[in-house]
């Protein structure tokens, strides 16, 4: 299986985002996961929060580490994984699924355009070294 | 340009993410900092710590020297005993904490923190050429490029280093140490010290010698549950037992009293640099103090992190150090709080990114066996 699935899109700031039509589910990499080590707390967002493409919308915290989470599109927050601040280690197991973070509906679909596909992304990872 | 140990290859070989620690390129972690901490706890962990520094203090009057030098009594350590403590400057704040070994009546060996090394030596010949006795009859030298530390840490530290060395050393006690060989032919200081805790030692190897003792250990133990252990599992293993670190508990501008080390600060031994400013603050009365405390509510406390009264209205102190405890599941933390403020039980609240996390002092270690 490909580090990153194919049926996701990227940022820069090491998140994913699933498009289903107005409405995306945001999470971070397994990139990011494995750079920061032990996740240990996850900060979420209140539901019904309008958040900007680019603006911090919660916090992940390893036992090293402090790391903002920033949003791929711009749009509504619509749900948030309760599950999540329960079980932060979620978010080393399985990145790219149960650990989805949280739920948007866009208001600007412009926001989607420049998200990084699967192959930009690893190469864009792949510089980071 | 980094400096590395005599182990950096050994530490790519394992996978060890490295980082700038100080100036020193040095593994992170290496499967992860949980794995390497819980494997430490239950099995053994196995550290790379020669970044740490090695000073030779020789002569006859090496002990008088010492005893002026540091804050604990160095009279009281007997030949091959180890002995923690610290040292002040003449502002009574601590220039470093440090471990004195003695090898025999006129010989000394002090290990001290890496990133201090240079000016904890600057420091010692600073004292040493105002001690008194013209020219000193005693010798200072840093040795701290000649020497490899592996410290070995876990309940089967012990079984593991033992298979490398024909020195008994179920009869060492924690903090006494033998000097023997390891591989048949490595001269070695076997101590039993450590920062984690843990029953284990702190193994002192010619620098060039690292590789094949470090490989070796690593190969005996690893069957048993052995995991090298980065500087992440090393702050989290310390940070359990309450211990302090310099720069985050220790510091130029905190006394050792208010630091918790009045176990190591003896006032009744005679003269001792920084000793005059020290029983004046206690004479005062301290001001604050050095406390454990778990965060009541969810998030984590970091080094910086400012303090405040239960209510948020007034700030009483700050946070020195903070994490996640591997072992309790809490999120635990040490703070310097106003002496009032301190007592066991008392709430108080962390300004977490702006928002008031509550917090209770507890007892500590706050990991216990």
């Amino acid at each position: 299986m490909a580090r990153f699935p194919a049926d996701l899109k990227y940022t820069k700031d090491h998140e994913w985002a699933r498009i289903a039509g107005n409405q995306v589910t945001v999470g971070i990499t397994d990139h990011a996961q494995s750079a920061l080590g032990d996740v240990v707390y996850v900060e979420l967002p209140a539901v019904g929060r309008s958040i900007k493409k680019g603006e911090t919308f919660g916090v992940v915290e390893s036992i090293k580490a402090v790391s903002d989470l920033y949003s791929p599109v711009t749009g509504k927050v619509i749900e948030v994984n309760t599950a999540l601040p329960d079980d932060p280690g979620t978010i080393n197991r399985a990145p790219h699924t149960d650990a989805w973070i949280i739920k948007v509906e866009v208001t600007d679909p412009a926001s989607l355009n420049d998200l990084l596909d699967a192959a930009a992304y690893e190469s864009f990872v792949a510089t980071q070294k | 340009m980094l400096k590395r140990t005599a182990l950096f290859e050994e530490h790519q070989k394992l996978n060890g993410r490295l980082i700038d620690f100080g100036g020193w390129e040095l593994p992170v972690q290496y499967s992860g900092l949980m794995d390497e901490h819980v494997a430490c706890r239950t099995a053994a962990g196995l550290f790379d710590v020669s970044h740490m520094g090695e000073v030779h203090v020789e002569g006859p009057d090496a002990e008088a020297f010492l005893n002026y030098l540091v804050t604990n009594n160095v009279a009281k350590i007997a030949v091959g005993q180890a002995q923690y403590s610290a040292m002040c400057n003449e502002h009574g704040g601590i220039v470093d904490d440090l471990v004195i070994y003695r090898r025999a009546n006129d010989r000394f060996l002090v290990v001290v923190n890496a990133s201090n090394t240079d000016k904890d030596f600057a420091h010692m010949q600073r004292v040493a050429s105002g001690f008194g006795k013209p020219a000193g009859a005693f010798t200072l030298t840093n040795e701290s490029a000649h020497y490899t530390q592996i410290a070995i840490q876990g309940p089967k530290a012990a079984e593991i280093l033992q298979s490398l060395t024909d020195t008994p050393l179920a009869p060492i006690k924690t903090y006494w140490f033998a000097e023997g060989k390891v591989l048949g032919s490595i001269p070695a200081i076997l101590a039993r010290t450590g920062y984690t805790g843990e029953d284990g030692f702190e193994v002192y190897i010619p620098w060039e010698k690292g590789p094949e003792v470090w490989r070796a250990l690593y190969q005996k133990g690893q069957p048993l549950g052995l995991r090298p252990c980065g500087l992440g599992a090393r702050d989290t293993l310390r940070l359990e037992m309450k211990y302090p670190l310099y720069g985050n508990e220790l510091s130029d501008e905190t006394n050792p009293l208010e630091a918790g080390l009045g176990w190591v600060t003896k006032l009744d031994k005679g003269d001792f640099v920084g000793k005059a400013p020290i029983v004046r603050a206690k004479e005062a009365g301290l001001r604050r103090k050095l406390v454990g405390f778990r965060l009541v509510d969810r998030g984590i406390a970091r080094h910086g992190y400012p303090v405040f009264t239960a209510d948020g209205q007034t700030r009483i102190g700050e946070v020195t150090s903070g994490t996640q405890s591997p072992m309790l599941k809490t999120s635990i933390g040490v703070a310097y709080l106003t002496a009032e403020h301190a007592a066991e039980g008392t709430k108080f609240t962390v300004d977490i990114r702006g928002a008031k996390v509550l917090a209770e002092v507890v007892p500590t270690p706050f990991y216990k066996k």
